[in-house]
């Protein structure tokens, strides 16, 4: 029967995502809404396939875990240290400002104040999960707006710790725990933190190669999920937040030599268990408590969306924020969180709130979480576009009509080349760059360049695609590149793209789109670098010269050849081996021939032409 | 003649700048009569694809170099072109026959006057006197040189001089092998390498580089 159950679980909550995830994502709604939907579906309110959503909550919170150690792993330890100030700072600021105005606002309105400061407290977290699930979705995560966000939610996690640890005193005195229970947490809290930082620090690397060396890869992946559950275990010990503890293991392993392979061992996992507890949250919105009283939750959900969207806003001015991103920015820190969960949960248990007010405020939490990927899709339709029209002094979005003939996507390392090239021959590109801290650097150095996302048409058409003869495609981000140089060959048939690949797989995508002017990045460099090395070694420059570019033409025939094996791995490999053997015989046959003519010594070197012969 | 059996291979380092050459490059791929090469422009990187323009040259029965006379000689690409192209063992020398019995034709511009080729003058020579390498060249391959179109003062030709200029290339490529002054011209004289010209070894690693 357990066994039964086990299966029947897997199978509704499997189902209904595997349903629900991809309707949502046609319908453009992205795909958390698809989870949150799904879970509502087969929670008590819905289908009743699940009854205990709190047992799944706590379950897949560990995908939240599992999130912030991956975003650790992105982030090197100087880096976050760069980041001390906006973490504690801005971070401090929406946190406590909005507890702030919060508690104001419910002591206005004759609400106890004890429960004003538990609701002002968890109201004031956002969901982690949404947040840099939302940022992942759409390629934000690298842009300030992510950045911010990444530092609010990092402190929103540290101060969650504190919070949890006042909440309890809230409630009668007799419930309090004893002063010297608490200076003990705190000794062993920094305890703790310590062992993972040295540990991280001292053993970790050492163990990881050991285990690599085994080679075999689950292991690997075991050793992958032991390491993040050990850190999350350690800290729940000592009463710190998993997902704290896990980011700092990440943070510890960012510059580690098997951070690609953490990364790619754990993203499935995450991936799943996060889908599960954004089901696990749409189960748990209680509809009895939304049903009973629905006035004064639209009343909460609607206040303290706008309480935290007015000090949100404050800060997108202050900071400042690019215009365009601060929509995302607002809306995902607007909504309430999964700590808030925590708190209320907390609260209620210690008695500093009564139940049925804890399951209010949870469904308010639990319904703006639901409300928010709507209000993403609501403000990229109504919002971004209207900030996306208004002009900066000095980060201009493009919106005037371009009608350059070359287009340049994408101006960072490879892009600046090109676009110097074409400025240096009276050339003016129309350039487009969607980061704008880089925009920034680059108008600083005056250059015209155009902030703008060269993924969206209405852009592309702005600045010129419909008149223009050549779009160099010079994006990093292979899956942006290709979703331009899809739009552009289904919209833009007249416009040819001369792209640039990141790797062979990019170079293929991009043939596959009908795009053939595509030059590998790294391969024109690294072919000098073989002539240096020639030349160093005894070739004669000239001859260096032209064994490297006939290496290139050999390499470009061979790629090409390879082309309809793109999909098929092994018999890829056997092609590619065959043309380097081809080519080394090649090679070798006139090396033999060359050290055969230099050995006849007496009749000079090489000499077939036929001037040399005439005169002999 | 089918196109492919007239092989115009046209060099010129900045066609951008030459009227006369890209005129006569232009007229020369409308008429349709040849099969037209822009060298500079195939091989920019100087990378010659060796087997491709052997094939084509097999095919061909009237080769033609259109390029300006540069230093009294060819452009440099040109010159890599016979360099590289015509090999050892496969254009001349043992078994080289392979342009045998095909004819050659020069269709050059200078930038001096006709009249500054005279000994009197500050090119000092005859401009005839500058083409024995370009004959030599044939002579070598088993290949006829036939008498070259030359058009002088290439920089001050008035556009009608050059209409007729361009007329006179494609009329000739239209109507070759029937041309009247092809009439009297004598079979080309035969200029075989003897094997002891090259030690045994050398002849064979040649050979082997040209295979």
């Amino acid at each position: 029967m357990e066994h039964g159950s086990w299966l029947t679980g897997g199978l509704v909550y499997l189902g209904a995502a595997v349903i629900a995830v991809p309707v949502a994502k046609k319908l453009g709604l992205g795909s958390i809404i698809g989870y949150l939907a799904a879970g509502i579906l087969i929670g008590p309110w819905g289908l009743r396939l699940v009854t205990d959503p709190q047992d799944m909550l706590h379950f897949a919170e560990f995908g939240v875990v599992l999130m912030l150690f991956l975003v650790g792993l992105e982030l090197e330890p100087k880096r976050l240290w760069s980041l001390r100030k906006p973490i504690f700072g801005w971070g401090s600021v929406q946190l406590f400002g909005s507890a702030a105005l919060l508690l104001g606002a419910a002591v206005a309105a004759g609400v106890p104040w004890q429960l004003a400061v538990v609701g002002g407290l968890g109201l004031a977290m956002s969901s982690t999960a949404i947040g840099l699930g939302v940022l992942g979705e759409r390629n934000l995560m690298a842009t300030t707006s992510g950045q911010s966000l990444l530092s609010v939610a990092l402190l929103q996690d540290i101060a969650a710790i504190p919070i949890l640890a006042l909440v309890p005193l809230l409630a009668a005195a007799s419930d309090a725990p004893e002063h010297g229970s608490f200076w003990l947490g705190a000794a062993k809290a920094l305890g703790v933190i310590a062992i993972i930082v040295l540990g991280g620090r001292l053993l970790l690397r050492p163990t990881l190669r050991w285990i690599a060396g085994s080679a075999t890869p689950e292991i690997f992946t075991a050793a992958s999920l032991l390491l993040v559950l050990a850190t999350a275990a350690l800290m729940q010990t000592v009463g710190l937040s998993m997902a704290l503890g896990a980011f700092l293991a990440g943070v510890l392993l960012a510059e580690s030599e098997y951070r690609r392979e953490l990364e790619t061992d754990i993203e499935p996992f995450k991936g799943l268990l996060l889908g599960l507890f954004f089901i696990a949250v749409g189960m748990s919105i209680d509809f009895s408590v939304v049903m009973q009283r629905p006035l004064l939750v639209a009343l909460i959900v609607g206040g303290f969306l706008a309480v935290k969207a007015a000090v949100l806003w404050a800060m997108g001015r202050a900071m400042p924020l690019p215009k365009a991103e601060r929509p995302v920015f607002i809306i995902l820190l607007a909504q309430g969180g999964e700590f808030g969960f925590v708190v209320f949960q907390t609260a209620a248990q210690a008695g500093a709130i009564d139940a049925p007010t804890s399951s209010l405020l949870v469904a308010a939490v639990a319904l703006s979480m639901l409300l928010t990927p709507l209000l993403l899709v609501a403000a990229d339709r109504w919002w971004t576009p209207t900030l996306a029209g208004q002009k900066r002094s000095d980060i201009p979005e493009l919106s005037e009509q371009q009608n350059a003939s070359v287009i340049i996507a994408g101006f960072g390392r490879y892009g600046q080349i090109v676009g110097r090239m074409m400025f240096a021959n009276g050339l003016t590109p129309t350039v487009l760059e969607h980061d704008a801290e880089a925009l920034e650097a680059l108008r600083r150095f005056g250059w015209p360049v155009f902030y703008g996302d060269a993924t969206r048409l209405d852009l592309l058409r702005t600045a010129g695609a419909a008149t223009a003869k050549v779009l160099v495609l010079a994006i990093d981000d292979v899956a942006q590149s290709v979703e331009v140089a899809t739009l552009v060959r289904e919209n833009f048939p007249q416009l040819t793209i001369v792209a640039r690949a990141r790797n062979v797989r990019h170079y293929y995508q991009l043939r596959e789109l009908g795009v053939t002017l595509i030059e590998r990045e790294t391969l024109d460099s690294a072919l000098m670098t073989a002539r240096s090395t020639l030349e160093l070694l005894g070739w004669q420059p000239h001859q260096a010269r032209n064994l490297a570019l006939r290496f290139r033409r050999h390499s470009i025939d061979q790629l090409e050849a390879m082309r309809p094996h793109a999909r098929d791995q092994e018999r890829l490999i056997a092609v590619a081996k065959e043309g380097r053997q081809q080519l080394e015989t090649l090679f070798a046959q006139e090396r033999a021939a060359a050290l055969d003519r230099k050995q006849r010594a007496g009749w000079g070197g090489a000499a077939e032409k036929p001037d040399e012969d005439a005169a002999t | 003649m089918n196109p492919s059996e007239v092989l115009v291979l046209t060099a010129h380092p900045q066609m951008e700048q030459s009227r006369v050459n890209r005129t006569l490059l232009k007229a020369a791929k409308k008429s349709g009569h040849a099969t037209v090469r822009d060298l500079y422009r195939l091989y920019p990187d100087y990378l010659i694809d060796i087997e491709a323009e052997r094939a084509l040259l097999l095919q061909a029965k009237l080769v033609v170099w259109q390029h300006p006379i540069h230093w009294y000689s060819m452009p440099p690409l040109m010159k890599l072109w016979v360099d590289e192209v015509l090999g050892f063992g496969w254009a001349y020398g043992p078994d080289g026959h392979a342009l045998r019995g095909k004819d050659l034709w020069l269709v050059s511009s200078t930038g001096g006057p006709d009249d500054s080729y005279r000994p009197d003058s500050y090119n000092r020579y005859h401009f005839d006197a500058f083409l024995p390498p370009y004959e030599q060249t044939a002579a070598l391959c088993g290949m006829r040189f036939l008498p070259p179109l030359v058009l002088h003062g290439a920089h001050r030709v008035s556009a009608a001089e050059l209409q007729a200029h361009a007329d006179t290339f494609v009329h000739h490529l239209g109507s070759y092998p029937d041309w009247p002054e092809l009439a009297g011209l004598d079979d080309c004289i035969d200029c075989e390498v003897p094997e002891s010209a090259r030690p045994a070894d050398a002849v064979e690693a040649a050979l082997v580089e040209s295979a």
